[in-house]
């Protein structure tokens, strides 16, 4: 049930229209991450320094390789858009700031994908 | 010809950069630490893709990322890192806070300062306590 006015819809989605939905992704993962961040201190810290026999089957654990996979895809997408947030700040000209933005996308991507395959390797494999 | 007109008139960015304030006061000082460290975080990735990709290529290449990591070099980047890792953490929980509406004003602001850093150092040191112990 929508109870504000037009001016108030349209006060609320400012002048660029869209900036909303990027802060708020960015707060959501933000929030995943705190918890996400302490676990996986406390997970890399227990397996410091360990053979890859023991790293295998820590990670082959279904809930440190699920926790791991968020990890990866919150960070990631955080990181993304923090960067975009920068270089929207600092980067001139125009067609540079796009060319950087894309090459964000696809390193965060890539890498985010390369990670979670990564994880399931290693998990699958043991 | 301000800074801002000058930014304004060749269609670039308005946002305030950099110089514009003291750099050096608490404040300002945290904030541009927490983008610094948020971009460094970042680039950081590449050091867990390495991590993680080297132990999905085998176990031998597990071992070369190890004895890599476990170098003095290795454990400079994972000490940078780590201590980027909490900081930018501590600091968003203030960022998030403020988001609410909470403890905007300056004095809390100085304090819930302090407070971040020092919860960012006691992380860091408790993490490496631990993990150099087991």
């Amino acid at each position: 049930m929508a109870l504000r006015s037009a001016l108030g819809r349209a006060r609320g989605l400012g002048s660029a229209k869209d900036g909303f939905h990027h802060w708020w992704i960015e707060r959501l993962t933000a929030i995943a991450l705190v918890p996400l961040t302490l676990w996986f201190a406390t997970g890399v810290i227990s397996v410091a320094g360990a053979d890859y026999a023991t790293f295998a089957t820590w990670l082959g654990k279904p809930w440190n390789a699920g926790l791991m996979i968020c990890f990866i895809c919150a960070a990631f997408l955080h990181g993304k858009m923090g960067m975009e947030v920068i270089v929207e700040d600092y980067v001139e000209p125009r067609c540079v700031q796009v060319a950087v933005r894309i090459f964000l996308n696809l390193m965060a991507f890539s890498l985010a994908t390369v990670s979670v395959v990564s994880v399931l390797t290693v998990a699958v494999r043991g | 010809m301000t800074l801002l007109e000058e930014r304004i008139n060749r269609g670039g960015a308005t946002s305030p950069h950099l110089q514009v304030y003291n750099m050096f006061a608490l404040t300002s000082l945290l904030s541009i630490i927490h983008r610094i460290f948020g971009a460094a975080l970042f680039v950081g990735t590449l050091l867990f893709v390495f991590w993680i990709g080297s132990a999905a290529a085998g176990p031998q290449a597990h071992d070369f990322a190890m004895n890599f990591l476990g170098s003095w070099f290795g454990y400079l980047l994972i000490f940078g890192w780590s201590f980027a890792l909490f900081y930018h953490m501590c600091n968003g929980i203030r960022h998030m806070t403020w988001d609410t509406g909470r403890m905007l004003d300056l004095k809390d602001v100085y304090l819930s300062g302090y407070v971040m850093v020092g919860c960012a150092f006691a992380l860091t040191l408790v993490a490496w306590v631990v993990g150099l112990s087991v």
